[in-house]
């Protein structure tokens, strides 16, 4: 066992544990949370691809990419927090339609 | 298992405990705290994977900037009682999307450790060609050569997302200020950090953008660095947030993607867009990185004030 492959497996354990917050939790908070841990466990998957030759310095071209996934997913996250908060002054709550009676927060 | 294994794998366990902390704790703030905890560890995970770059990203913008950012909505929510827990889904349901989860996790770790052991992949042709970049530090040489047509698409989604978030001020607020007026105690902890940090702060993003271009730093990690002494500045009541309305202020937002779009063109008429000749490609980079700071830290400050709440 690698230290690549330990975070990259990692990684994988991120995506499943993103996915089922954003299955159970209704709170859109949650959800912006849970999107954020899916996002990095798929950047320790692709660091971890780079990573694999045991060279002292993974592969620069994911780290580069992975610089540029992780200033995107802030745009993206600061978009969704603004929609967030526009949602709640509007109707008062932080949950879709239809899904706030059912699920947990 | 060697020490250093063993301090992957303990690590490794703990950014997962964190993140499930995020995701399935009762309480939202907690939850909150959590996510910025493990976004430590996972800059953290970076580092052991030698990855500094990316280390100094995700410890800057990842737990920092989106941290602050967080903490905001959710006293913002608090504030309209939008932090309630309902009751929660059955156990029944949970556990469907627990297995259906699992799943997905365990092949995605299948599919990764079944990928071809031998491929190379784009390092050795990073290497051969660094010195052509004009600068050494390979992943600067990838962001801002290379691949620089991914970063120039990034400066710009970055203004449209700011874009996207004034969107939705209200008419009557429309080129207003974002956020509330803050006020520190003065001689308090935060007036006092509000006065201390921001000049070593600025000398720290300076300092980034130069070093990045033979060493781990460059334009994004001192923009964010540089976005956290503004947003000091503000929550400390020594400055306030600018309107939105300023002109001053949509310049500078656009000056660093139209610069890089400018010297991208430039590049065309000397045979290819963005390309430039080694000898003068690493003075131009280190020149379109420090006006790409500017443009960043102001892009990433606002986008974390979000949308306008007064007028004046």
């Amino acid at each position: 066992m690698s230290t690549a492959l330990v975070y990259a497996l990692c990684g994988a354990s991120l995506v499943g544990v993103g996915l089922y917050g954003f299955i159970t939790r209704a709170h859109l908070l949650r959800r912006i949370l849970a999107f954020n841990i899916i996002g990095s466990g798929i950047f320790l998957l692709l660091g971890g691809a780079g990573s694999r030759q045991g060279a002292v310095s993974p592969d620069p071209v994911p780290q580069a990419v992975i610089i540029t996934g992780i200033v995107v997913a802030l745009s993206l996250t600061a978009l969704a927090v603004a929609l967030l908060v526009r949602l709640v002054e509007d109707t008062g709550r932080a949950t879709l339609p239809g899904e706030d009676a059912s699920r947990d927060a | 298992m060697n020490p250093a294994l063993l301090f992957d794998v303990a690590l490794a366990a703990l950014a997962v405990v964190a993140a499930l902390s995020a995701v399935a704790g009762r309480d939202l703030f907690a939850s909150v705290a959590f996510y910025i905890v493990y976004g430590i560890l996972i800059a953290l995970a970076w580092m052991r994977l030698g990855a500094v770059d990316v280390a100094l990203a995700e410890a800057a913008i990842g737990a920092g900037l989106t941290g602050v950012l967080l903490i905001g909505a959710w006293s913002q929510l608090h504030r309209k009682g939008a932090t309630e827990t309902p009751p929660g889904p059955s156990s029944a349901a949970r556990l469907l999307a627990a297995g259906a989860s699992a799943s997905v996790a365990v092949l995605v770790a299948v599919i990764f450790v079944g990928l071809p052991a031998d491929g190379a992949g784009l390092a050795p042709a990073v290497r051969e060609n660094v010195a052509e970049s004009g600068v050494s530090n390979p992943v600067t040489a990838v962001l801002l050569n290379f691949r620089a047509y991914d970063t120039l698409m990034e400066t710009i989604v970055l203004a449209v997302a700011l874009a996207a978030v004034w969107s939705l001020t209200r008419d009557e607020l429309w080129g207003g200020i974002p956020g509330l007026r803050q006020h520190a105690r003065d001689g308090g902890v935060l007036a006092t950090f509000g006065r201390l940090l921001p000049p070593l702060g600025l000398l720290v993003g300076v300092y980034l953008v130069w070093a990045g271009s033979s060493m781990p730093g460059g334009a994004f990690q001192a923009a964010t660095v540089l976005a956290a002494v503004w947003l000091l500045l503000v929550m400390s009541g020594a400055m306030d947030e600018p309107a939105i309305g300023s002109t001053a202020i949509r310049l500078t937002i656009v000056a660093g993607p139209a610069l890089f779009l400018a010297y991208g063109t430039g590049g065309a008429f000397l045979g290819t867009f963005l390309g430039f000749p080694a000898d003068v490609a690493g003075m131009l980079i280190v020149a379109i990185e420090y006006v790409l700071t500017v443009s960043i830290a102001a892009t990433l400050a606002l986008l974390v004030a979000g949308v306008p709440r007064r007028q004046e």
